[in-house]
């Protein structure tokens, strides 16, 4: 019997393939023992009620129209580069510029807003603006992509550089076009000409952006499911060998996916200066082109998917500064939870690959015996 | 090993195995595909734990957790796919991951100065011992195939094993190769050593082992003395029925000029030549073998063929039925395709290149059809490759679950099936395969060697990379032999005998014998 003990206590075994709704249950599993954890530890570390905690980031999510809409406002272009992002992740093109890509499109159309005024019509403006964006958007996307096709560099380094790159050459602008002048930074353009400001739809500032996301989200997914553009970027991301053999133009297919990353997220550059925010600041993205690479990632690259998992995060981050301002926590408590949640999240993802084996059942074998 | 089982998910691996290897004998391990032998070794050799069942060394019970406690046990294996570091010289991938005992019986750990001087002279001890050939300082990526399966025999007598398991060491080898590891197995049979080999050849197992253990879908069936059994008995017992080993070759009939190929040669991106002023002529209505040891050009000339590999010079010239020739060569994969050329081509690496892994049956079959014209511009039709996909599985007999099961979740031969079933569906006048039953047990081997034989009936030009000898003799009507990128012979494939082809494969300039 001794011997026994020698056996390894857990193994772990790849599962064959589970139906949708387990799948779904182990991720649901996983988002509730987040949220019991997540209690446990705010219980023991700041004496709070985790309910009230809880309910609290509900509130700061949800709990006005306001901020609702500013939720959504999040959400919408969080989700427009992580749809962005899916074709070329699927591609496996491990695109990290979605926030350069972005920058681009906020230069280009700031560029345009503050060039142009007075010197054209507020809507030749906003069309020239918003074909500036695309352009330099598919730009800073089409450079990386162009090298890998060419000479096979590293895409993730390059994507990531470029990024860099974007917002140091925003910085730029800022001192030149400061406004007021030596105040570091560009006021709101045209503030009360209105000059080049997107038309608001319902009298609500962030509608268009949350319109402009919901059809680039369906675009997106019947674009990947439905289009040969589509299977082939998917033959071209599963193994260029094939892709080759089929005669599939891997260089080509690469480009055309990356300029179309990079069209939207100019697109959602324009949205954010001439739509919602109208000015230009080096922070104007928020992180959000790697943030998107999680959401995709998490939705599994299907657009429709990344609707939820991009409603997590900004979840996540909005009831998570909530709760700092009113609790008198530090800011990073928020940041604490949401790792946590989503450590459960991806670790699900395990629990949906892998089945782990106890050892339990030769005990109960040797009990009978 | 007593009553093993394992299971991965819902696939039993092994069933209630019991097995028997005694000290000092060779015993082969003979099953199809898919049977379970490389499973049950795993086990013994520590890689994978069983889920039930004992195995006991003299006579004591064991747990064999992890490969270091079946090294300890003196269990040792070698692996279909080696495990050598390239830049690495032969001794130090043997003594890799082993603590080195000093002078004073003290392990060596951490930062210790590594001693490869001593270990290269237990390495020589060690190749004089059992007839190896290996120069101990000599790096991975010089080697050949062979010489690198050595460093991986001898890191295992290092090692101290007493039971060495080779899991089917001769795919990668030439008959003269093969002539060589037998011997060496032989001298350590001699000096009392075990030796389990895994295999699906039957004249492998009559010629080397004592012993043979049978394996058929997990279950143990039995064990037989070689020299009282034969290859039919074995055959019969591996795939549970009766089963006739003789592949037909239909007369070839109609024979006109199909392919011509002419001076070609091919270089590597790296700039190595690959193919050096190969000529040959492929008939409609024939087989046409092609062996060489693997990675003698056989690859570039089918992809070359296909329009897939840059051409330095030559020609290819395709002759249609009114003798029109047409040059294909520097034509990509898609002109070719646009001059209404049909070229099916299986290639070798099955998942990495003629399929789609990840993807299911249909988006598979699409593979080669997606370009049609669809009903709306720019959208896929999917209906077409499904009832392609279909007639597939239908008429192939493929094992799988649903249309809509990714292909890597099939075994090999029903993967092969897939690629070969899509391949033909496309109506080719020219079929071209590479090691098209590599890996595919004794039934789905079957299958691909009639469905080739259907092609060749059709008047279908057949170019058939093999590495089995046996196998291109009794298929081929003629055979071209390649060795380092040159043609070395052209053969009947009636009349050749397996030495002579053999001979070929090594050495350049040999007589061709047909």
């Amino acid at each position: 019997m001794d011997k026994k003990t020698k056996e390894p206590l857990i193994h772990i075994t790849k599962r064959k393939m589970i139906p949708k709704k387990q799948e779904w249950a182990i991720r649901l599993g996983g988002i509730l023992a987040a949220l019991i954890f997540c209690a446990i530890i705010t219980t023991i570390t700041t004496h709070l009620n985790p309910l009230a905690v809880y309910a609290k980031m509900f509130e700061g999510s949800f709990g006005s129209p306001r901020k609702l809409w500013a939720l959504l406002k999040e959400l919408a272009s969080l989700l427009l580069i992580a749809v962005a992002l899916a074709p070329a992740f699927k591609m496996k093109f491990w695109n990290l510029g979605g926030g350069g890509q972005v920058m681009a499109g906020v230069l280009a159309t700031t560029a345009v807003m503050i060039t142009m005024t007075g010197k054209l019509p507020s809507v030749a403006i906003m069309l020239l603006s918003c074909v500036a964006a695309l352009a330099a958007g598919a730009l800073w996307a089409f450079i990386p992509a162009f090298c890998r096709a060419k000479w096979n560099t590293n895409e993730t380094l390059f994507t990531l550089m470029m990024n860099y790159v974007a917002t140091q050459i925003v910085a730029y602008f800022i001192i030149i076009w400061e406004n007021p002048k030596g105040a570091g930074k560009i006021g709101v353009i045209n503030q009360t000409t209105r000059i080049g400001w997107l038309p608001t739809i319902a009298n609500n500032p962030y509608m268009l952006i949350v319109i402009v996301s919901v059809i680039v989200t369906i675009f997106m997914y019947i674009y990947l499911k439905y289009t040969k553009h589509g299977y082939e970027l998917s033959v071209v991301g599963e193994s260029e060998n094939t892709a080759r053999y089929v005669g599939i133009n891997v260089s080509k297919v690469i480009i055309r996916t990356l300029v179309l990353c990079g069209l939207i997220c100019g697109l959602t550059g324009w949205l954010l200066v001439a739509g919602t925010d109208h000015t230009m600041t080096t922070t104007i993205e928020g992180g959000k082109g790697f943030l998107g690479v999680m959401v995709a990632w998490l939705a599994h690259f299907n657009p429709i998917g990344m609707i939820l998992s991009g409603l997590l995060m900004v979840f996540m981050a909005k009831g998570g500064s909530e709760i700092s301002m009113a609790f008198g926590l530090n800011r990073s408590y928020g940041d604490i939870l949401t790792g946590i949640i989503l450590f459960f999240v991806i670790g699900s993802e395990f629990f949906i690959n892998y089945q782990i084996h106890f050892r339990k059942s030769h005990r109960k074998e040797a009990a009978d015996v | 090993m007593r009553n093993i089982t394992k299971t991965f998910g819902t696939i039993t691996a092994n069933k209630n195995v019991d097995l028997d290897i005694y000290r000092g004998e060779i015993l082969s391990l003979l099953g199809e595909n898919g049977s379970g032998k490389t499973t049950l070794m795993n086990m013994l050799s520590g890689i994978y734990f069983p889920d039930e069942g004992e195995i006991y060394i003299d006579g004591e019970p064991v747990v064999i957790s992890s490969p270091k406690v079946a090294s300890d046990l003196g269990i040792g294996m070698i692996h279909q796919h080696f495990k050598l570091v390239n830049v690495f010289t032969a001794a130090q991938n043997i003594i890799l991951g082993i603590d080195q005992d000093s002078e004073d019986g003290k392990k060596i750990k951490g930062f210790s100065k590594l001693d490869v001087e001593k270990a290269s002279k237990k390495i020589r001890e060690i190749c004089d011992l059992y007839g190896f050939d290996v120069d101990p300082d000599q790096k991975v990526y010089d080697m050949s195939v062979s010489q690198k399966q050595t460093v991986e025999i001898v890191k295992v007598l290092y090692k101290g094993a007493d039971i060495l398991i080779l899991d089917e060491p001769t795919a990668v080898l030439t008959p003269q190769e093969t002539e060589k590891l037998f011997a060496v197995l032989r001298n350590m049979r001699e000096d009392g050593k075990t030796v389990v080999i895994i295999t699906h050849k039957l004249h492998e197992v009559e010629a080397i082992s004592d012993k043979v253990a049978i394996l058929r879908k997990g279950e143990y069936i039995g064990t037989l003395i070689t020299k009282e059994t034969n290859a039919q008995e074995m055959t019969n017992m591996m795939v549970g029925r009766e089963v006739k080993l003789n592949i037909d070759r239909p007369e070839p009939h109609d024979v006109k000029p199909r392919i011509k190929v002419k001076g070609l040669t091919v270089r590597s991106e790296d700039g190595l030549l690959k193919l050096d002023d190969v000529s040959f002529t492929a008939n409609t209505g024939e087989v046409l073998g092609i062996a060489g040891i693997s990675g003698c050009g056989q690859k570039e000339l089918l992809e070359a063929i296909a329009g897939l590999q840059p051409i330095e010079k030559g020609e290819i010239l395709y002759v249609e039925d009114d003798g029109t020739e047409t040059n294909l060569a520097e034509l990509s994969d898609l002109e070719i395709d646009a001059k209404g050329v049909s070229l099916a081509f299986v290639p070798e690496d099955r998942l990495g290149m003629g399929l789609v892994a990840s993807m299911d049956l249909v988006d598979n079959m699409m593979l080669r059809s997606f370009r049609r014209k669809g009903k709306i511009v720019g959208f896929t039709d999917r209906k077409t490759p499904r009832d392609l996909a279909e007639k597939v599985v239908e008429e192939l007999e493929v094992v799988t679950p649903s249309l809509e099961t990714p292909v890597r979740r099939l075994s090999g031969g029903n993967v092969q099936k897939v690629l070969v079933g899509r391949e033909i569906a496309m109506n080719p006048t020219v079929l071209m395969s590479a090691y098209a039953v590599r890996g595919l047990d004794i039934n789905a081997s079957y299958i691909i060697y009639d469905l080739v034989n259907q092609q060749k009936e059709r008047g279908v030009a057949v170019i058939f990379v093999g590495e089995d000898l046996d196998v291109l003799l009794e298929l081929s009507d003629r055979i071209l032999v390649l060795c380092g990128g040159k043609v070395s012979g052209i053969v009947d494939g009636r009349t050749a005998d397996k030495n002579g082809v053999g001979l070929l494969m090594t050495k350049l300039g040999g007589e061709a014998n047909g």
